[in-house]
């Protein structure tokens, strides 16, 4: 059992199990941290970013200069942006037999996936994964389809010319595998091959494993997996939350008595609590809009914009906001608005109960009924006619390279009235923000991450008790900038196993039992016997039967009775076959027993002679010798048949079948 | 012998009352908990006394299972939990949890309040009744207790609509409900997978029909609507059933869309309505196009229907209006029925002069689509309900004919007994399982090969193992028994070369056997030795003394017989 570890981010996660006779792969996450090293893509003609000086060497050296441009202080580069695909040449992905997706912001990377390896299987994840991970990819590919940029840089990717250049593309890892945006082709024929599940569902892969999605409380339909056959079992857990908000909330009573636990997508934020966090968003964003200001929130289109919607919708008239315009701008708006409402089964009780009302169960519908939430699929057409100032904007995308957001950036960053408050914690928002400083705006960073801190961590692992836990690096050591933080690592006995990018794990457990079904008709024909108090024991001889990974065993057949001499027969047709052994015997002879059982069945003039090591019993007229020792017996005789299946049949006796 | 015991208490043989006992590897579970229309009295619920005369319910039955909201299905529920008594789970699906409750307040006000009938359950009843009700998923693996596992299935019919699978063990029963193998405007089809049930429990309402396209009957009920409209007439469409008004209201939407039609079109206010609500938020239980369209438009909001009000009945001009219910005794009921002349309050006279037709517009399996999911499950057998005996007596040697299953259709009270034979699952060591499976690389049909080994029962762990595995593990040592027969050969060459002849003699006989001609001149044939010796006192004589264990007790055995014939004379 092997675990080839594909993605070095930890909650963008892709793994390859290698399980019985199954490849299954876990979670495709896109690390789309690599656009921070990109310029922007304006929706606007931007005069500033489009006048940027070329960069060149200390030498003067300027052949990069159409690559790269320095924008407020550093170096960006000036093409289409690129995304980190998971390492492809590791393990042969067209061999992958599944895909096991575990929530919608960990399967970005599925076109690169299914369409470009030669991947055949298919791909399991439930309904809301796949509906919002498809706008997700929408929005994505509409944000860079929409503003064609003819420039695709290579040069710089060149490793003697990346070791010249400043920080942080100097250090930017994997470049080689960096790739442009898939279109909505190929989002389309990936999304085909998924087939949908049901949390608890039992999904057999080939007879051999079974897997099983559980609810995992961090995202609408977001899935931890069990990946078990019936004597071993693997918990995959990604991207889990205890927290109360929309979701499910968390199945952690089916994650027990796991031998091996592969731990990925904890909190990016270990130190902020969530809570409190909403609390500060919700502060600033009513200062802001007091002052007369705006309020720019760059976010997904789906996931946490729900809940602080809901956080809003209870905050807006307390706060005196009811007359200020909510605007929510993204070409899926309107579809992850109309979703997150039909979704009720996957949602956490309070919410189920709305629609036994019925009423739908996110209060933004009412938001939107009273006109207070207004969303448009992009700045242009309807919202340049209603837009009205001040007012907060939530669209994207976080990493402030493309989208709408590149445009409200510009609008409003050069006045200290406005506001921008992230929320997301997937990019760093100084690096987020470095191509647009100077900024006279206020910055507000209020990550919200949901997902399992280490102390949640370390209860949950209590609780379900795994012999081993694997994880990622990041997660055995305390965080970089604070290092001193011992508590913020994993922490579990026996320590657990750390991956990291391109490794390829042994996990470490050995299978032992496989399941057989014995046919009833065989059953009845078995015959107990009990050794020990408690412990019986039968001897089985059965035809084994396999079929589709699945063993069944049935009665041995009867032996042919001879057709009547109407055929010749072969000589070859008597030999025994060597394959069909006898039991192993056990127990052992004792000799005055044997002796009275030998008079008893006839014979006579039998002596009985001691040697070291047992006894010799003689049958001088048969000219026969029988050896007992305390495990063995040695019948010695002339070639009477008869004679010899006779002695033999008494030894059998007193000796036990195994 | 374990068996499976299937006894209906509503819905055998008849229509209404749905209501079906299973007992399974000594777990019982109730399949619906339905209300008869036909009946007002003690018949219209099933007769649960059947269950236990004295005990409570809950310690008779695992769980129950409701397929769907039809009142025939659940009609009886609060009665069955809150007045007979029954406080275990109640499983049904979520849209059915969610309009269930709506459907029995209805059914209560009309029983109480129209009918005046004492002694119904109330609505306080009703919602302690859905308290006891667990919500299933669709495919989830529901685990009842440690043993009994339910599994729900899409049964198209009406939304939330779905099919049960009930397993122990390897034991496993399918109950259908009510189905639709055919997708229609706002539902997809019933499937199942090829769960090899041991006995399928389906419903056969239309066990005889076979339906002619539904686009046919769709065209036609328009072309009826459309021509009575069109010379100023009004259409009044009963619709009985919840969901099959929603089918219609969609037919009708997009026709008066498509054609411009401007005639208003009513349904009866109250249930239709509040139910739209429900199948708004329901969406992924619709169909493919309504689930892939919804943010566009959302096919339950309707723009040309809307909700009747009793001041519109005599506007002139053309209509289409869609009332509830015709429960038996209303004059709906009566028109449908053929009555040409109706009794009015005050005796007054009235006589029917509207045309009456009637279309089928159920969203149950016909014929074909019965025999298609039998086929898709592929059960040991089937037990056919809810359909009237006539038919179903065509339908089940159809069944046994094509399946070649029996197929079996009890009366109510009646019981169903099926023996099954459940293999069972044991946990083998992979060491002898990989060493049978390398051996195995050549099946041959004649001669199977054995797998031998000793089976570990202790308390209710059951393990196969080697024989040398289990001795170990029960620190036994093991007895050797061995043979060695002296065979008496008439030859006066020398060992070596017997042994010589011995061997060529053998390697020509044993094709198949490893056979070998040792350096110190005795010859083995797999671990059986064989070695040539002189005789003691006569030199025209040689002896072979073939030595063997008891774990080659056959082959030794042959050998002797075989060398006992002499050898050939060398050619």
């Amino acid at each position: 059992m092997k675990l080839y570890c594909l993605s070095g981010h930890p909650t963008l996660p892709c793994n390859v199990l290698k399980f019985k006779s199954t490849t299954i792969m876990l979670d495709c996450g896109l690390d789309m941290t690599s656009t921070l090293n990109f310029l922007p893509l304006p929706l606007v003609q931007s005069p500033r970013l489009s006048s940027l000086p070329g960069w060149s060497l200390k030498d003067g050296n300027a052949f990069l200069d159409k690559e790269l441009k320095e924008c407020s202080g550093h170096v960006f580069v000036d093409s289409v942006p690129e995304f980190c695909l998971p390492e492809t040449e590791l393990i042969d992905l067209s061999t992958v037999d599944v895909i096991l997706i575990s929530n919608y912001h960990c399967m970005m990377a599925l076109p690169y996936i299914t369409e470009h390896t030669g991947f055949t299987g298919t791909v399991y994840a439930t309904e809301p994964t796949v509906q919002i991970g498809r706008l997700l990819m929408e929005e994505l590919v509409n944000f860079i389809e929409r503003v064609p940029k003819a420039q695709s840089a290579s040069l710089w990717k060149n490793k003697d010319i990346q070791r010249l250049l400043p920080s942080p593309l100097k250090d930017a890892v994997e470049v080689s595998t960096w790739r442009r945006c898939y279109t909505m082709q190929e989002v389309n024929s990936a999304l085909s091959k998924i087939q949908l599940v049901g949390y608890s569902q039992k999904i057999e892969l080939f007879g051999a494993v079974q897997v099983t999605p559980l609810s995992s409380g961090y995202a609408l339909g977001s899935s931890n997996w069990i990946i078990q056959s019936h004597y071993e079992k693997v918990s995959y857990v990604s991207g889990s939350s205890l927290l109360t908000t929309h979701p499910q909330p968390m199945d952690q009573a089916s994650l027990k008595n796991s031998d091996v636990l592969i731990l990925t997508g904890l909190t990016q934020i270990p130190t902020a609590n969530p809570d409190g966090m909403v609390g500060e968003f919700c502060s600033n964003l009513a200062l802001t809009v007091r002052n007369g200001g705006n309020v720019l929130v760059p976010c997904y289109p789906s996931g946490v914009i729900y809940d602080l919607l809901e956080c809003l919708y209870q905050y807006i008239d307390s706060a005196g906001l009811s007359s200020i315009p909510f605007y929510f701008i993204s070409p899926v708006a309107n579809s992850s608005l109309e979703f997150s409402q039909i979704f009720a089964e996957w949602l956490c009780h309070n919410k189920q109960t709305k629609v036994y009302l019925p009423e739908p169960p996110f209060p933004h519908a009412e938001l939107i009924q009273t006109n207070k939430l207004k969303h448009y699929p992009s700045i242009h057409g309807d919202f340049s006619n209603d837009f009205r100032q001040p007012c907060v904007v939530f669209t994207g995308h976080p990493s402030l390279r493309f989208g709408d957001v590149v445009h409200f950036m510009e609008l409003w960053g050069k006045s200290s009235l406005n506001t921008v408050i992230f929320t997301e914690p997937d990019f760093s928002y100084l690096e987020a923000l470095a191509p647009y400083q100077p900024l006279a705006m206020k910055c507000i960073y209020c990550p919200i991450d949901t997902r399992l801190n280490f102390i949640q961590v370390s209860k949950l692992l209590k609780e379900v008790q795994p012999l081993h836990v694997v994880c990622p690096e990041q997660y055995t050591q305390p965080p970089p900038a604070q290092s001193h933080r011992m508590d913020l690592m994993v922490d579990c006995q026996p320590p657990a196993m750390s991956y990291r990018r391109a490794e390829v794990l042994a996990l470490p457990f050995k299978r032992r039992y496989e399941k057989i079904e014995i046919m009833p008709e065989l059953a009845d024909s078995l015959v107990p016997m009990e050794i020990k108090p408690g412990i019986s024991l039968a001897t089985v001889s059965a035809v084994l039967r396999t079929k589709d990974n699945k063993h069944v065993l049935q009665p041995p057949p009867r032996p042919t009775q001879p057709t009547g001499g109407k055929k010749r027969k072969r000589a070859s047709d008597d030999i025994p076959d060597c394959k069909v052994l006898k039991p192993l015997l056990s127990g052992s002879i004792p000799v005055d027993q044997f002796v009275q059982t030998l008079e008893k069945h006839g014979f006579s003039d039998i002596k009985v002679e001691d040697t070291a090591k047992g006894h010799i019993v003689l049958l001088q007229e048969a000219e026969t010798l029988i050896q007992i020792e305390e495990d063995s017996t040695h019948i010695i005789c002339d070639d009477d048949e008869v004679l010899r299946v006779r002695l033999r049949d008494l030894v059998l006796k007193f000796l036990q079948k195994f | 012998m374990p068996e499976i015991r299937v006894t209906p208490l509503g819905a055998g043989q008849d229509v209404g009352r749905s209501c079906i006992l299973v007992s399974i590897a000594g777990k019982n579970v109730m399949l619906d908990c339905g209300m008869h229309m036909g009946f007002s009295d003690d018949r219209r619920f099933p007769d649960f006394s059947y269950i236990t005369r004295s005990g409570r319910l809950t310690d008779f039955l695992d769980c129950v299972i409701i397929s769907h909201f039809h009142l025939d299905h659940c009609g009886a529920l609060p009665y069955f939990s809150e007045m007979v008594g029954y406080d275990g789970p109640i499983y049904m699906t979520q849209p059915t949890q969610a309009i269930c409750p709506i459907l029995l307040e209805d059914y209560r006000k009309i029983a109480v309040d129209k009918k005046g009938e004492a002694n119904f359950f109330t609505s306080q009843m009703i919602k302690d009744c859905m308290k006891k009700v667990v919500a299933v998923h669709l495919h989830q693996t529901v685990q009842v207790d440690d043993e009994l596992e339910i599994k729900a299935y899409y049964a198209g019919h009406v939304l939330g609509a779905a099919m049960f699978q009930i397993k122990v063990g390897s034991e496993s029963v399918v109950y259908t409900g009510d189905y639709n193998m055919t997708p229609d405007r706002h539902l997809g089809a019933a499937w199942i997978d090829k769960c090899r049930p041991n006995l399928l429990i389906t419903e056969s309402t239309y066990a005889t029909t076979i339906r002619d396209s539904k686009r046919c009957r769709e065209r036609d009920f328009l072309k009826k609507v459309h021509e009575t409209v069109e010379r100023g007439g009004k259409v009044l469409i009963p619709v009985f059933a919840l969901g099959r008004a929603q089918e219609l209201c969609i037919l009708l939407e997009t026709f008066w869309e498509r054609m411009d039609l401007k005639a208003p079109i009513y349904f009866s206010t109250g249930l239709t309505e509040k139910a739209n609500h429900y199948y708004k938020l329901f969406i992924p239980w619709t169909n493919q196009k309504i689930r892939k369209t919804f943010v566009q438009r959302n096919m339950f909001e309707f723009k040309h229907i809307k909700a009747f009000d009793r001041a519109f009945a005599d506007s002139p001009g053309p209509m289409v209006i869609m009332p509830g219910y015709c429960v038996q005794g209303t004059v709906g009921h009566k028109i449908l029925s053929g009555q040409r002349k109706l009794e009015m309050e005050g005796r007054q006279v009235l006589e029917v002069k509207m045309q009456v037709e009637y279309m089928s517009f159920s969203a149950h399996a016909d014929a074909k689509g019965i025999m298609q999911l039998v086929g898709q499950a592929e059960p040991e057998n089937v037990l056919l309900v809810h359909g009237e005996a006539k038919k179903m007596e065509f339908l089940k040697q159809k069944i046994e004919q094509e399946f070649r299953v029996s197929c079996y259709m009890p009366a109510n009270g009646e019981t169903v007994t099926l023996p099954t034979s459940p293999s069972i699952p044991v946990g083998i060591s992979l060491g002898l399982l990989k060493r049978e499976m390398a051996q195995g690389l050549l099946p041959d049909a004649k001669k199977p090969r054995l797998l031998h080994g000793t089976l570990i029962m202790k308390d209710s762990n059951f393990r196969l193992v080697s024989s040398e595995q289990a001795l170990k593990e029960l620190g036994l040592a093991e007895h050797q028994l061995r043979f060695t027969c002296r065979v008496h050969l008439h030859d006066t060459r020398k060992e070596q070369e017997m042994a010589m002849r011995v061997y060529s003699h053998l390697k020509s006989v044993l094709k198949d056997h490893c056979v070998q001609h040792l350096p110190d001149g005795s010859v083995t044939v797999e671990s059986i030795l064989v070695q040539a010796a002189a005789h003691s006192e006569d030199p025209g004589t040689k002896v072979l003394l073939v030595s063997w264990t008891y774990q080659d007790e056959e082959l030794g055995s042959y050998l002797t017989s075989l060398l006992k014939k002499g050898l050939p004379q060398a050619s």
